[in-house]
């Protein structure tokens, strides 16, 4: 792409693929050429202090020396998403017989109540740097509302491709910000593979797809989300950490995240336990790891937790050493425990989570249960997104308690009535 | 009997930078087809098939829509007219 100024990525230095180590310059490549592999960006850290990080903005611009990013990013129009809470779970970590410190990391907060805000604000920006004047996305929905509204602050025209059987408010809040919405009569397996081949492709010449050739860069947003539950607790490392699996990016790198603040001595070296979450409708890497293998086999998607339903999973793999590393492991539930779990959350925390949401909370009891997860341990369990975009799900009847006149002994005779 | 195969901007180096190329495979199968393939562009079947004759890691394979691992994978039939593409795995979200 032509550009009229040099392209700035901050510390990042060049792309590396994981399966072989080949390098390559910093573009907008996602497949190393030897290999097929992914690629990462590598960088060369200067001194990055927590003063430094404190005095940033309240966003993850506070993390962008850590990020392929420009100096000046934070003044440049972006959702300027991440700082969301990290909230203690004293009430569910009692109902589920935790007796450690319970957290949860709710990034339903970001501006559109999923934790994808991150990954698009720093491909967003990759692509402004590599020329791109459009945003464009292959999505299950939440990465489709982030794409689109990041690109109407831009100023950019989005293209999001999503499977046309997906819940039908995720299309409607994607169009509210007025790009284009491409519904692909296929699963979102099928959609994916169409973006890989729209890229070269005359159509899509200045399309940056965030999740395909801005990839790289797309990936490292979610190593925010480790860099800010070690800044909330403290500058320091929990014990151990549940997380959900879809493409298996943002267990990867979490852990990523937590490594490099260790080497970079902003939190000292304390050994953590990482644990992955699916749902049992779409659970290729959990089935890996209860087999013992590292090759992950696709499955076909059949679940509500269709923000999860990954059947063909490229990080997989990596997902799988951080878990093995770390003396982890990866659970999956059913879609009715995904329910339960949802409804778990919301009536201890008063957290609304969306389906993901539910299957980490549910997966945690189920790990629990088999004393995979110690219940003894300072535990922090990551929400993505918001209930309100898979209310579907937990849906039953027209939700009233009971529906009377407008009087008191009315209103008494309910609540005398109970639950 | 021949197929359309859609190469990726990757491997566009081994086809002279078509994107779409008809192939005449021996044998109706997948392994027949990249041996065709291997005759007209030579090296491209190294970065399909590892050394061991298995599919790559990163790479899916399609036939008419259907990807190879639910099929039958280097063994999968290739029939007239069929579609086959070529596709770099990446990670979704």
């Amino acid at each position: 792409m032509s550009e009229t100024t040099a392209a700035s990525f901050g510390a990042a230095t060049h792309l590396v693929c994981r399966a072989c180590g080949a390098h390559a310059t910093l573009g907008a490549d996602y497949s190393c050429w030897e290999c097929f592999g992914p690629l990462e960006v590598a960088y060369e850290f200067g001194t990055v202090t927590r003063e430094q990080i404190q005095a940033g903005p309240l966003s993850l611009w506070r993390y962008a020396p850590l990020l392929p990013v420009p100096a000046n990013v934070a003044e440049t129009r972006t959702l300027s998403p991440g700082m969301t809470r990290l909230q203690p779970a004293d009430n569910l970590a009692k109902a589920l017989g935790i007796t450690g410190k319970l957290w949860v990391k709710d990034d339903s907060g970001n501006p559109t109540h999923s934790f994808k805000d991150r990954v698009v604000a720093v491909a967003q920006t990759a692509g402004i740097q590599l020329g791109f004047k459009t945003l464009a996305c292959a999505s299950t929905g939440n990465l489709a509302q982030a794409v689109a509204a990041a690109a109407a602050r831009a100023g950019q025209r989005s293209v999001v491709l999503v499977p046309s059987n997906l819940e039908s408010h995720k299309i409607q809040a994607t169009a509210a910000y007025n790009g284009y919405v491409i519904g692909i009569d296929g699963n979102y397996d099928d959609v994916n593979r169409l973006c890989s081949e729209l890229i070269g492709e005359e159509v899509s010449a200045d399309w940056g797809f965030v999740n395909v050739n801005l990839r790289p860069y797309y990936a490292e947003g979610s190593k925010t989300v480790g860099y800010e539950i070690a800044e909330q607790l403290g500058w320091r490392l929990p014990d151990q950490v549940v997380i959900p699996v879809a493409s298996g990016s943002l267990l990867t790198k979490i852990d990523k995240g937590w490594r490099e603040f260790t080497s970079l001595g902003l939190v000292e070296e304390h050994p953590y336990r990482v644990f992955g979450a699916q749902a049992t409708g779409c659970n290729p890497v959990s089935t890996a790891f209860a087999d013992g293998q590292d090759v992950i086999r696709p499955v076909k998607p059949n679940t509500i937790a269709k923000s999860l339903a990954i059947g063909n999973p490229a990080d997989g793999p990596y997902a799988l050493d951080a878990v093995r590393r770390t003396n982890g492991a990866i659970g999956d539930v059913t879609d009715a425990e995904v329910v339960e779990g949802i409804r778990l959350l919301a009536e201890t925390e008063g957290i609304f989570a969306e389906t993901a949401g539910g299957v980490t909370v549910a997966v945690t009891r189920k790990l629990l249960a088999q004393g995979l997860l110690d219940p003894t341990a300072e535990t922090v369990i990551v929400n993505t997104g918001e209930g309100l975009k898979t209310l579907d799900a937990v849906s039953t009847g027209d939700g009233f308690t009971a529906t009377i006149a407008p009087s008191v002994d009315s209103v008494s005779l309910v609540i005398a009535s109970g639950k | 009997m021949s197929v359309s195969v859609r190469i990726p901007t990757i491997l566009r180096t081994y086809t002279g930078g078509e994107a779409n190329v008809e192939i005449e495979p021996g044998e109706a199968t997948l392994a027949g087809l990249i041996n065709t393939l291997e005759e007209t562009y030579p090296g491209i079947s190294q970065r399909l098939v590892s050394d061991t004759g298995e599919l790559r890691r990163f790479i899916n394979i399609y036939i008419n829509d259907d990807d190879v691992r639910f099929l039958d994978g280097l063994q999968s039939a290739t029939p007239a007219g069929a579609q086959i593409s070529i596709v770099p795995a990446v990670a979704g979200g």
